[in-house]
């Protein structure tokens, strides 16, 4: 067992750069996730600003629409997704007892595409224009007859950069899922958390390459005049419309599975409780994810695709709220007959249960095409996806956040703020929104950059913005209680909520390089609860203590993604000579990467006791 | 469940008349929207069901079942319970089977075909950035901004747009339908139950002046309707100051039309003097109260003096006319009115 070659190790910045450790990579899109989420709230908080009374003038009609665009387009693609892969990259891998995830390098390479494609995207701000055709980006408003600038064009380049890293991240999960489950984790015995993250790896390696495919078709649109959307040309504009939606369809339970997890791990936990029906949890999960591809067409009620398709697109997503159902009332009876403790982290989950069911029921009224009629384009749709994207999954982040800080960072955050954080950002949320619903029933069209005085609008909208405002405080509470956190001692317990049933809490907080000393052996679903109750200290090991094998530190993805970086660049502005420098560099790294073989290295026993780990 | 209807009964109460007559989709004017907004009542009787059921039971567990100081005790482990998990599976599903019917036969109900119905109004709508282009095939005439129409009578309309996807709605007589580019045409049909103004409005996004891109659905009387069209076809005298006249002809009327005069590419002028809106947004009052309110005159002016301020992106530019012009066409315009 020696060494194939001895290691460099980086530390500070190069450490950062080079890492492939899943914990690090976790963090790092914790903070680039963080810092776009940021960025979209504050872009909301410019919308409500602008919205807050009638024919206001706060910002000009582009900037509104190129706001209303940057805030969906980096709030779906450049804060959920990421903020949730940093939970799937923190704890999956802890949850399934295994010592990283299955390709270590591919998953630092999904972190910094993604990165420098959110990068690219936002860029746009200070080159002449963001894109501005709203995050569906129709065709024909965003072809170049109807967007002369560049905006668009870092749309369809930058989400492609940035989709390369969902994607390959998804894959990565489910390779890691399906084969680095420790003896004993059998399928039926996962953590609802990692189930999550496997049926939304599943839905990433479906819907994204459809998004992918059409923004190609875009991209060969408006750089290389195409016409697959071009409908003077013979293109067709409702194309656009149904590859966007087979991916964003989709993309909906990407985001809400993990938070469902989230949610079922932290209810759980906090009331003492097995998850009540975790075989048809599992079951529910599935079949929404199934489901999830089945219904894109409701978003296109109003398209003209005909009675019939209305009417099977109608029923198959009301089909939906069944398994939907399912889970809510799963968690409301796992709470029942517990003894429910409510730290921060399980007010965002109990928070979550009635918020997410308000949602779901809008979704079924949707789902009523010829009411949706009335509905679509309005601010019905948009209290909706808020209530299920910010009240479902932004309350699940946060409780997720809450519930495994102190297995990441090794420190506890402030339960104090942390409630403080709950009840502004929940209160907040609710002002905001709840009200939409009517706006929209009376006849507040969507994506509007002001309307008339005088029209029962303005007392609404008024209460929306003094909400958005609650929001915002809730969030820079959350960033003191971060920025309080850190400068206190790191001497979290390994089990700090003292009713942890999952593997990551039989590990130290924050988890060692390799996770687990021994590979654990797993005895039952709820693993660590099941040896608590059996009286065990921990668990049982599945081998001796030996040396550990680790994947090697790289440069390679973060040098590989900057060159994808300088080819968007080099496309949008035409010159090919730099887009093919920047290429150069990608294949450059991905040649290197295949000649010479690396086998990583070995943690020695010696090593390993110094740290004085318990496993 | 007994003790829950008379509280559906009182909120649909409280839904209906709620909002504005000519703009509210839960205030319906014809018998469309009133479709709507009964499968509405429906499926929101039945989802406020299901949450005063969640919220009942999260209120009573969470209180219920808190942990209290120093308790300890480690509760009953429970997998799961098939009879509770069933019902909880089946009772959804009648629920939307009780939803799914009536969607179903509403769905088919409104993609009704009324383009060869003689007793119909054929109307062709296609939208532009950022107005509305009616045409009355039937009639040989076509308006821009404000659809005139009989009450009582089904309209049926056919939507496509010359530029960008628009959607067509009047929230308070029927839901949107979008405005495909392409030969890709839709259709559908209203009707109003009364005379009166209608809002309508653009629900698709489509460049910086979406947000102005309201039109208004004039619903008079049959015999009204009929003077209308008569109306629209008369010829319409020029400015009678020969200067302002061939102003008006030689800079507006190379795109615009009035009466059997200029051309078709922007919207038609006839009868501006009494239309509800200028420009789709400036709302003509005698009694202006907000900002984008004002007399007929005043608000043709604003709007010819700088098109770009009213409706950013628009097609129509500062037309090089000095400002006794623009006070003499304005004028002029909002004295065209049409006797119906």
């Amino acid at each position: 067992m020696a060494h194939g070659h001895t290691v460099k190790r980086y530390s500070g910045l190069m450490d950062w750069l080079t890492t492939v450790d899943h914990k690090k990579i976790g963090i790092l899109y914790l903070i680039a996730g963080g810092l776009f989420f940021l960025i979209g709230g504050l872009e909301a908080i410019l919308i409500r600003l602008q919205l807050w009374k009638p024919l206001n003038d706060f910002v000009s009609p582009d900037t509104y629409n190129e706001l209303l665009t940057m805030h969906g387009t980096t709030m779906i693609f450049l804060a959920a997704m990421p903020l949730l892969f940093a939970l799937m990259n923190a704890i999956v891998p802890l949850q399934i007892g295994a010592r990283d995830v299955a390709f270590p390098f591919v998953n630092a390479l999904g972190f910094w595409t993604f990165f420098f494609g959110g990068l690219l995207l936002n860029i746009s701000w200070f080159t002449g224009g963001a894109p501005d055709a709203g995050w569906t980006s129709y065709v024909p408003l965003a072809t170049n007859t109807y967007s002369q600038n560049h905006g668009v064009d870092y749309y369809v380049l930058g989400l492609q950069i940035a989709g390369i890293g969902t994607l390959v991240g998804g894959i990565n999960f489910l390779v890691t899922i399906i084969n680095m489950r420790a003896p004993g984790m059998s399928f039926m015995r996962m953590p609802m958390f990692t189930w999550t993250a496997f049926i939304t790896s599943a839905l990433i390696l479906f819907a994204f390459p459809a998004l992918t495919v059409g923004l190609v078709a875009l991209m060969f649109d408006r750089l290389f005049s195409a016409n697959f959307f071009e409908v003077s040309n013979g293109g067709n504009a409702v194309l656009w419309e149904h590859i966007f939606w087979i991916f964003g369809h989709p993309e909906v339970y990407i985001l809400i599975l993990p938070a469902f997890g989230i949610i079922s791990e932290v209810i759980s936990t906090f009331s003492r409780k097995r998850l009540f029906g975790y075989s048809s949890m599992v079951f529910a999960t599935v079949l929404i994810g199934f489901l999830g591809f089945m219904v894109w067409a409701h978003h296109m009620f109003t398209v003209g695709l005909g009675p019939i398709a209305n009417a099977l697109f109608s029923i198959a997503t009301m089909l939906i709220a069944v398994p939907t159902g399912i889970k809510i009332f799963n968690w409301l009876f796992t709470m029942w007959g517990g003894s429910i403790k409510f730290t921060a982290a399980n007010l965002f989950a109990v928070g979550f249960v009635p918020t997410f069911v308000m949602g779901g029921v809008t979704g079924v009224m949707l789902a009523a095409a010829p009411a949706d009629f009335q509905y679509h384009d309005s601010y019905f749709v948009v209290a909706h996806f808020h209530y299920v994207i910010v009240g479902g999954l932004v309350l699940g982040i946060f409780s997720g956040l809450h519930y495994w800080w102190p297995k990441m960072f090794g420190r506890m955050l402030s339960e104090g703020l942390g409630k403080l954080t709950f009840w502004t950002f929940f209160i907040g949320f609710h002002l905001t929104f709840f009200v939409q619903h009517f706006l929209g029933l009376l006849g507040m069209p969507r994506r509007i950059y002001t309307y008339q005085d005088g029209l029962d609008f303005n007392l609404m909208n008024l209460i929306s913005t003094v909400g958005a405002l609650l929001m915002g405080i809730g969030t820079i509470i959350f960033l003191i209680n971060i920025v309080v956190t850190a400068v206190k001692p790191k001497n979290a317990a390994a089990d700090p909520w003292e009713d942890g049933r999952t593997l990551e809490w039989a590990i130290p907080s924050p988890a060692p390089e390799y996770n687990f000393l021994q590979t654990p052996l797993v005895r039952g679903y709820d693993a660590l609860w099941k040896e608590k109750m059996d009286g065990n200290k921990g668990m049982t090991p599945a081998e001796p203590i030996g040396p550990i094998h680790m994947p090697s530190p790289s440069i390679l993805p973060f040098v590989m993604s900057l060159g994808l970086f300088i080819t968007g660049f080099g496309l949008m502005y035409s010159h090919y000579i730099i887009a093919g420098a920047g290429l150069l560099i990608t294949f450059g790294c991905m040649f290197l990467r295949s000649i010479f073989d690396d086998h990583g290295f070995h943690i020695e026993p010696e090593e390993l006791k110094d740290k004085g780990v318990k496993a | 469940m007994k003790r829950l209807l008379p509280l559906l009964a009182m909120m649909s109460l409280l839904l209906s008349a709620c909002g504005r007559e000519d703009l509210s989709t839960l205030n319906p004017q014809g018998p469309v929207a009133e479709q709507q907004f009964g499968l509405m009542k429906l499926s929101i009787s039945i989802m406020v069901l299901v949450v005063v059921v969640v919220f009942a039971i999260a209120i009573y567990v969470l209180i219920r079942f808190r942990r209290r100081p120093g308790d300890n005790k480690i509760p009953e482990q429970v997998e799961g319970n098939h009879k509770l998990e069933i019902i909880w599976t089946v009772i959804p599903l009648v629920l939307l089977v009780i939803l799914g019917v009536p969607t179903i036969q509403t769905v088919f109900g409104l993609a009704k075909d009324y383009s060869n119905d003689e007793n119909a109004i054929q109307i062709k709508v296609t939208s532009h950035q950022y107005w509305w282009e009616f045409e009355y095939p039937d009639f040989g005439v076509k308006t821009a901004q404000e659809m005139i129409i009989p009450s009582n009578t089904i309209i049926s309309i056919e939507a496509k747009t010359a530029d960008v996807i628009h959607s067509f709605w009047i929230p308070a007589l029927a839901g949107k339908i979008d405005t495909n580019p392409g030969g890709n045409v839709n259709r559908m049909y209203f009707e109003a139950n009364k005379p009166g103004v209608y809002y309508g409005k653009c629900a698709e996004l489509c460049g910086p002046s979406h947000a102005y891109m309201d039109f208004k659905v004039k619903a008079v009387d049959e015999a009204s309707f009929k003077r209308w069209v008569t109306a629209m076809k008369s010829p319409v005298d020029m400015p009678a100051d020969p200067a302002i006249a061939e102003k008006f002809i030689n800079e507006c009327l190379t795109c615009h039309a009035i009466g059997d005069k200029g051309g078709q590419l922007y919207p038609n002028l006839t009868g501006m003097g009494d239309r509800v809106a200028v420009a789709g947004f400036l709302m003509n009052t005698d009694d202006a109260k907000y900002a984008n309110e004002g007399t007929v005159y005043e608000n043709l002016k604003r709007w010819i003096t700088d098109p770009q301020e009213v409706k950013p992106g628009n097609h129509m530019p500062k037309v090089k006319l000095t400002e006794q012009e623009i006070d003499a066409i304005s004028k002029y315009l909002s004295e065209q009115k049409l006797d119906y």
